[in-house]
C-alpha cells in the first residue's frame, strides 16, 4: 500500500516521536510500578492522589496539543478549545452515569438522580446509546468534529481570521456554558455529571482502575503525539506552515485553504474531545464550569509558555504549568491568576519562543557574546 | 448586473450549465489567443479602477504592461487571477474557461500563475520546501497528506534550482535569503508549477543590475512556450524584454504595439511619457 509506504518512509518524524514516547513510557511505568507494588510505608510509594494528579496533567497536556496543533502550525488562535474538551468530558460523563444504573440516591433502573429531581419520566432522545461504551467513545470524538466542521467550515470560508475569530471562539463557549448551565438542557444543570461509580465494569475508586486510567491517558497522548507529528511531517503539514505565513500566497498555488483549515481545526477538535473523556473519570465530575471562557484561555498560556509550534513544548507547558498551579493554590488560593498572568506577560515578553525556544535562545546568547559569526542559519524553528 | 447573478446564471440558455462541463478543461487556443479580457468594470467607493477594459494576450507571448500607479496595473491581475470580482466584463482563459466562475484556487490549479509585487516566499520554510509547496500536483487533502516527492518531481525541483541558481541554499531557510534571491525564489516557485500564464508583477524591483539582467534573459526563454504578461516600472527592463507593450491609463488600455510605436503614440506621450519631459 502506497499509504503504509509513506507512513515509514518518513524518518525524520519518527525521530522526533521516539525520544517523547520513551520518556512518557518511563514515567508512566515507573510511577504505575511504585503505587501498585511499592508498600505503603516506603518513601518510594506513588500515591494514588499522585496518581490520579499525573494523569490529570496528561490529559491536560492532550489539551494543549490540540491547541498548538491550531495555533502553534496554523496561526489559528482559539480560544474556544475548552468547549471541545467539555463536551468529550460530558459524553464520557453520560456514559458513566448510566453505568450507575439503579445505585443512584433515588434507586432508579434507568433515569439518573437529577432527571429524577426534575420530575422527568423518561431519557431524553440524545442520551440514548449513552450506555454502550463503544457509542459513548464515537460521540467523544464526534460531537467535538461535528461542531468543529460547522464552526469552521462557516468561519474559514467566510474568511474570518485573526482577532475575530478569537472573539467568536470565545462567544462559542460561552454561549455553550450558558446553555449548558439550564436544567431543561438535560445534561444536570449547574451541578453537572458526577457521583460516578464505574468505568467498564470496574469500580473507579480502586487503584488498578486509576493507574489503568493513567495509563491509557499516557498511551493515548503517545499515540496522538505520534501522528500529529506525521500528519505536520507531511506535505499537508507544510501546506498548514505556509498558511500560516501567508495564507493568500497559498491560495495562489492551488491550495483551497480554507478547507485545509477546516479539516486541521476537525482534527484538533477531536483530540480536545479525547482529552476530555479521559480527564472526567480521573476527576470524578463535569460541570459547565469546564466551558468558561477563561479556562480556554488558560490552555493558550499552557502553550504559550512551553513554546508553540513545537509539540512537545505545548506537552511541557500543559504540565509544568498545572504543576505550579497545583503548588500554588495550595499556598495562596486567591493568588494564582495573578501568578499566571505575570507568567504570560514573562514569557511573552522574555520567552517568544516558549521554554521548548530557551536552549535556542541561549545558545545565540552565547554565540554573539564569543563574536563568533552566527551559526543559526542552520536551526530550524 | 442584478442581486443574485448565480440564480440567473442557471437559466442562461447560451451556455452549457457548469456541472455539466467535463471536470478537467483543456486552455482552447484554437484561436491563438489564451486571454480575452471584455469590458471589465470595478469601482472602489467611486473610484473608476477599472474602466471598460480590453486585452487580448496571444499564446505564448511576452506581454508588458505599464502605466502610471492607480492605472490599474495589480487590480487587472487580481481579476485574472480571482482574487476581486469585477462589476461587469468577462475574462476567459483560452476559449471556453470562463474565470469569473472560479476561485483563486481553481485558477491556480487551470494554470495560472502569479508573482507577486513584494517577494511572498513562506519564509520559515526551507527553499526546497517552498519549491514543492508549488509543484504542479494534485492539491486536494487526501493527496497531500499521503503524497512523497516522485523521483520526477524531484528532478523538476532540481532543475529549477539550477535554472534560478539556488542549489547551494536547497536546506536554507526561506527567510534567510537575500532580497534578490527570494524574488529568484519567487520565479522559481512560478516554474515548478508549470503554468500556462504567468503573471509577474514588478519582478526586477530592488535587484542588482547582473540580477535584472539575469532575469530579462529568463524571462524571454519562458515566451513561446509558456504566456508571460509582466507589470515593470522599470523602461529599460521593459525594452529589453517587450515585443508588445500595452499603456494602462485610469483604468483602460490607451495604446498597443511595440516600444517605440507606444513612445511614439500622441495619447501616451501626453499622458504618461509627457510628464517626463
Amino acid at each position: 500500500m502506497s499509504i503504509l509506504r509513506s507512513v515509514l518512509s518518513r524518518q525524520p518524524a519518527g525521530q522526533r516521536v521516539l525520544p517523547f514516547v520513551v520518556i512518557l513510557f518511563g514515567v508512566t511505568v515507573l510511577a504505575s510500578l511504585g503505587n501498585l507494588l511499592v508498600p505503603e510505608s516506603s518513601s518510594l510509594h506513588v500515591s494514588t492522589y499522585t496518581i490520579t494528579l499525573l494523569g490529570k496533567y496528561l490529559s491536560y497536556a492532550m489539551l494543549a496539543l490540540a491547541v498548538d496543533v491550531v495555533w502553534g502550525y496554523c496561526g489559528i488562535l482559539s480560544l474556544g478549545h475548552g468547549a471541545f474538551f467539555a463536551l468529550g468530558g460530558y459524553a464520557m460523563g453520560m456514559y458513566l452515569m448510566r453505568q450507575i444504573g439503579d445505585r443512584g440516591v433515588y434507586g432508579h433502573p434507568t433515569l439518573p438522580d437529577f432527571m429524577v429531581f426534575l420530575n422527568w419520566d423518561s431519557l431524553p432522545w440524545y442520551w440514548f446509546g449513552m450506555d454502550q461504551f463503544w457509542f459513548a467513545m464515537i460521540m467523544v470524538a464526534l460531537v467535538p468534529g461535528v461542531l468543529a466542521f460547522v464552526f469552521g467550515a462557516l468561519a474559514f470560508r467566510s474568511r474570518v481570521s485573526g482577532v475575530y475569530l478569537s472573539i467568536i471562539t470565545q462567544a462559542l463557549t460561552y454561549a455553550l456554558m450558558l446553555a449548558f448551565f439550564r436544567n431543561e438542557m438535560g445534561f444536570g444543570g449547574n451541578n453537572g455529571l458526577t457521583d460516578f461509580k464505574d468505568i467498564l465494569g470496574f469500580s473507579l475508586q480502586s487503584d488498578g482502575t486509576r493507574v489503568a486510567l493513567f495509563i491509557a491517558t499516557a498511551v493515548l497522548l503517545a499515540l496522538v503525539y505520534g501522528v500529529s507529528q506525521w500528519i505536520l511531517g507531511s506535505r499537508f503539514g507544510k501546506v498548514i506552515e505556509a498558511v500560516r505565513d501567508g495564507e493568500a500566497r497559498v491560495r495562489f498555488l492551488g491550495y483551497r485553504t480554507d478547507r485545509y483549515k477546516v479539516w486541521l481545526f476537525v482534527y484538533s477538535a477531536m483530540i480536545a474531545g479525547l482529552a476530555g473523556a479521559l480527564y472526567v473519570p480521573q476527576v470524578g465530575i463535569i460541570n459547565p464550569g469546564e466551558f468558561a471562557p477563561l479556562n480556554s484561555i488558560e490552555v493558550v498560556v499552557w502553550v504559550a509558555v512551553g513554546g508553540r509550534g513545537t509539540l512537545y513544548g505545548a506537552v511541557l507547558g500543559a504540565i509544568l504549568v498545572n504543576y505550579a498551579k497545583t503548588r500554588f493554590t495550595a499556598l495562596l488560593p486567591d493568588g494564582w491568576l495573578f501568578a499566571l498572568g505575570a507568567l504570560f506577560l514573562l514569557v511573552t515578553l522574555f520567552l517568544p519562543k516558549g521554554l521548548a525556544g530557551l536552549y535556542g535562545q541561549v545558545r545565540e546568547g552565547l554565540n554573539r557574546h564569543s563574536n563568533t559569526p552566527a551559526t543559526a542559519e542552520e536551526t530550524t524553528p | 448586473m442584478t442581486a443574485h447573478p448565480h440564480s440567473l446564471e442557471l437559466f442562461r440558455r447560451d451556455r452549457v450549465w457548469p456541472f455539466l462541463m467535463p471536470p478537467e478543461p483543456r486552455v482552447d487556443v484554437s484561436h491563438q489567443v489564451i486571454l480575452y479580457v471584455e469590458g471589465l468594470n470595478l469601482s472602489f467607493d467611486g473610484f473608476k479602477a477599472l474602466n471598460d477594459l480590453n486585452l487580448y494576450v496571444n499564446d505564448g507571448e511576452l506581454r508588458c504592461l505599464i502605466g502610471a500607479n492607480g492605472a490599474g496595473k495589480t487590480t487587472l491581475m487580481d481579476v485574472i487571477t480571482g482574487k476581486t470580482t469585477p462589476d461587469s466584463g468577462t475574462v476567459h482563459f483560452g476559449q471556453s474557461i470562463d474565470l469569473l466562475h472560479h476561485d483563486e484556487a481553481r485558477i491556480a490549479q487551470l494554470g495560472i500563475g502569479r508573482k507577486f509585487q513584494k517577494p511572498t516566499v513562506f519564509e520559515a520554510q526551507t527553499v526546497a520546501d517552498n519549491l514543492e509547496l508549488a509543484l504542479k500536483t494534485n492539491k486536494g487533502i487526501l493527496p497531500t497528506l499521503f503524497s512523497q516527492l516522485s523521483s520526477e518531481q524531484e528532478d523538476r525541483i532540481h532543475s529549477v534550482l539550477h535554472t534560478i541558481g539556488l542549489v547551494q541554499q536547497k536546506r536554507l531557510l526561506a527567510g534567510n535569503l537575500s532580497h534578490g534571491q527570494k524574488q529568484w525564489l519567487e520565479i522559481g516557485m512560478l516554474l515548478v508549477s508549470e503554468p500556462r500564464l504567468l503573471l509577474i508583477d514588478e519582478p526586477v524591483a530592488g535587484m542588482t543590475p547582473e540580477e535584472t539582467e539575469r532575469t530579462a534573459e529568463l524571462l524571454t526563454s519562458l515566451a513561446g512556450k509558456h504566456t508571460v504578461i509582466v507589470v515593470e516600472h522599470d523602461m529599460e527592463f521593459v525594452r529589453s524584454i517587450a515585443r508588445t507593450v500595452s499603456v494602462l491609463h485610469q483604468g483602460s488600455v490607451l495604446a498597443e504595439g511595440t516600444m517605440d510605436q507606444v513612445q511614439n503614440h500622441p495619447d501616451v506621450i501626453e499622458v504618461y511619457l509627457g510628464e517626463d519631459a
